[in-house]
């Protein structure tokens, strides 16, 4: 009897762990699938190099670069600002802060890590893109930079978390070998336990970027979905993710247009495998 | 030994880790270029003792303390103490050797780097270092490579090379050799009585033949108490408490 019972919940384990593995491959294919059969008629070129989004005119234009560099932009705004921000809070919050300063720190952060992204975009549609317009004189608050700072924010959490965990990683015999050679706390933490740290540190730099590239409410909130080639930060622009939300409602099942926000979903899928990918590198990654 | 000047004294000292009691009211001279060894079972606050001299204690939660540590004329525990400066005047080696996760070179100049400017006199010092510590023969062609490519005995030298590149007057070890085989002990051994010329040396040690070994003078530790100190010999031939003479006989710890 008990090895009946045995084998059944062996069997039920067993399905549950392939069962993600046939999702996952269920869900790549037919990413693939859908998304490829607009290469019949797009040549993949075009399609990655073309210069103009018209999905919709006669006839339609799929040039996704706009779009990519869109996306490009506001990562590498949310990166300027959430990278210097998120890993000083997690230098702060490991080695600097005391104890109760710590711990209420943290919970702000998995506080902050709670808010959902559409909220987010809201308050900062409300808050921040008056400012924006205002502050700078624009004609609209609509801007990359505006989703780059809220972004940032969203890139924070898992910024700290994970980089704080790198820091507590390095061994406490370290900081006691430095201290114990006079270094004073800030020598200690530059020079030996944020090098020791380090490989940690770039993976959740990678990791917080994933998850804005991956973003779509906030940024389909506040950057002012404009596909055309940005300028500069001040200008509207429309990424990756927020086209596919944006236009799938809309988009005849079938048709060209319809292919495209498929093929849009591979490009996204191929960028964040590679930033999951090196961020894995990283976090694996020996001295 | 007891002629020399006194390098350090303490007075009264109690150290306290949360509500354990770790040291009881020691009272303990140090003279200039000893080496004094600390014996003693587990737990008997050996180490608790050593790095309240460097202010390593600081760094531990729930360290408090009371009485006196008088280093240089002055107590290291007044407000008026640069600590990173006392630890370089008092220098530390622990029990397993900690390289830093740099080449042998820049663990040596590690604490060198920002005190002086002068990249010749970094070299020269860092292979001074490395020759009082016995390692500058196995080292000097290979000073870029990462320090964790040196054998167990090696690393631990490195950590002594690192420690008398600062140019301390007096060096702690804690425990040095025990994780080492014989022939790494005793190049350790040769190197600290050599260093006794020049340093003055107190040595944690579980292996009380070590003591024996290389130590002018011994204090015997048990359950945070300061049992008896005495010229090596004497504690180890006739001491004058019977549970000094337990432990050394190996009747108990």
């Amino acid at each position: 009897m008990s090895k009946i019972k045995e084998f059944i919940i062996e069997k039920i384990i067993f399905l549950c762990g392939i069962i993600t593995i046939v999702f996952i491959i269920l869900i790549f294919l037919f990413l693939l699938k859908e998304g490829l059969s607009l290469f019949k008629s797009v040549r993949i070129f075009e399609f990655i190099f073309g210069k103009n989004w018209y999905p919709i005119s006669e006839p339609p234009q799929f040039g996704i670069l706009p779009l990519i560099l869109g996306s490009l932009l506001v990562t590498l705004g949310a990166g300027i600002i959430s990278i210097p921000v998120g890993i000083g809070c997690a230098i702060f919050i490991a080695e600097v802060a005391p104890r109760w300063l710590k711990d209420i720190l943290k919970a702000f952060i998995e506080l902050l890590a709670a808010i959902p992204s559409v909220v987010l975009g809201f308050i900062g549609m409300v808050t921040l893109v008056p400012f924006v317009k205002n502050f700078f004189g624009l004609p609209t608050g609509l801007t990359a930079f505006t989703g780059s700072i809220m972004l940032a924010f969203m890139a924070m959490p898992t910024m700290v978390s994970i980089a704080e965990d790198a820091l507590y990683a390095v061994p406490y015999t370290y900081k006691e070998a430095a201290y114990a050679l006079g270094a004073s706390r800030w020598q200690t933490i530059y020079r030996v336990i944020i090098p020791g740290a380090f490989s940690g540190i770039l993976a959740a730099i990678m990791l917080g970027i994933g998850r804005v590239v991956g973003e779509t409410m906030a940024v389909m909130m506040l950057t002012g979905n404009s596909a055309r080639i940005p300028q500069s930060f001040f200008d509207p622009v429309r990424t990756l993710t927020a086209t596919i939300a944006n236009e799938m409602g809309e988009a005849v099942v079938g048709s060209q247009h319809y292919f495209a926000l498929f093929s849009i979903g591979i490009v996204l899928f191929i960028i964040s495998f590679f930033v999951n990918i090196t961020a894995d590198i990283f976090m694996h990654h020996k001295k | 030994m007891v002629d020399n000047p006194i390098n350090i004294e303490v007075k009264d000292l109690n150290v306290w880790f949360k509500d354990i009691h770790a040291l009881k009211g020691i009272n303990l001279r140090i003279y200039k270029n000893e080496i004094l060894s600390i014996i003693g079972p587990a737990n008997s606050g050996k180490t608790s003792f050593l790095r309240t001299l460097n202010r390593l204690n600081d760094l531990t939660d729930g360290f408090r303390m009371t009485g006196k540590v008088i280093f240089d004329g002055k107590d290291i525990y007044s407000k008026d103490i640069d600590v990173n400066l006392l630890r370089i005047k008092i220098g530390m080696v622990f029990a397993l050797p900690i390289p830093l996760p740099f080449s042998i070179f820049d663990n040596v100049a590690y604490g060198l780097q920002g005190r002086i400017k002068n990249n010749k006199e970094i070299n020269q010092r860092v292979e001074k270092a490395l020759k009082s510590a016995y390692l500058w023969e196995e080292v000097k062609d290979r000073l870029k490579e990462s320090a964790y490519k040196l054998s167990g005995g090696q690393q631990q030298r490195l950590c002594i090379a690192r420690t008398l590149a600062l140019e301390p007057q007096v060096i702690l070890f804690d425990e040095p050799c025990s994780g080492l085989d014989p022939i790494s002990t005793a190049k350790i051994e040769e190197a600290m009585i050599r260093l006794k010329n020049d340093y003055t040396i107190i040595l944690v040690t579980n292996n009380t033949k070590q003591a024996a070994r290389v130590s002018d003078r011994t204090a015997f530790f048990l359950s945070g108490e300061l049992i008896e100190t005495d010229i090596t010999n004497k504690i180890f031939t006739a001491s004058m408490d019977k549970r000094t003479e337990d432990y050394i006989t190996g009747r108990f710890g």
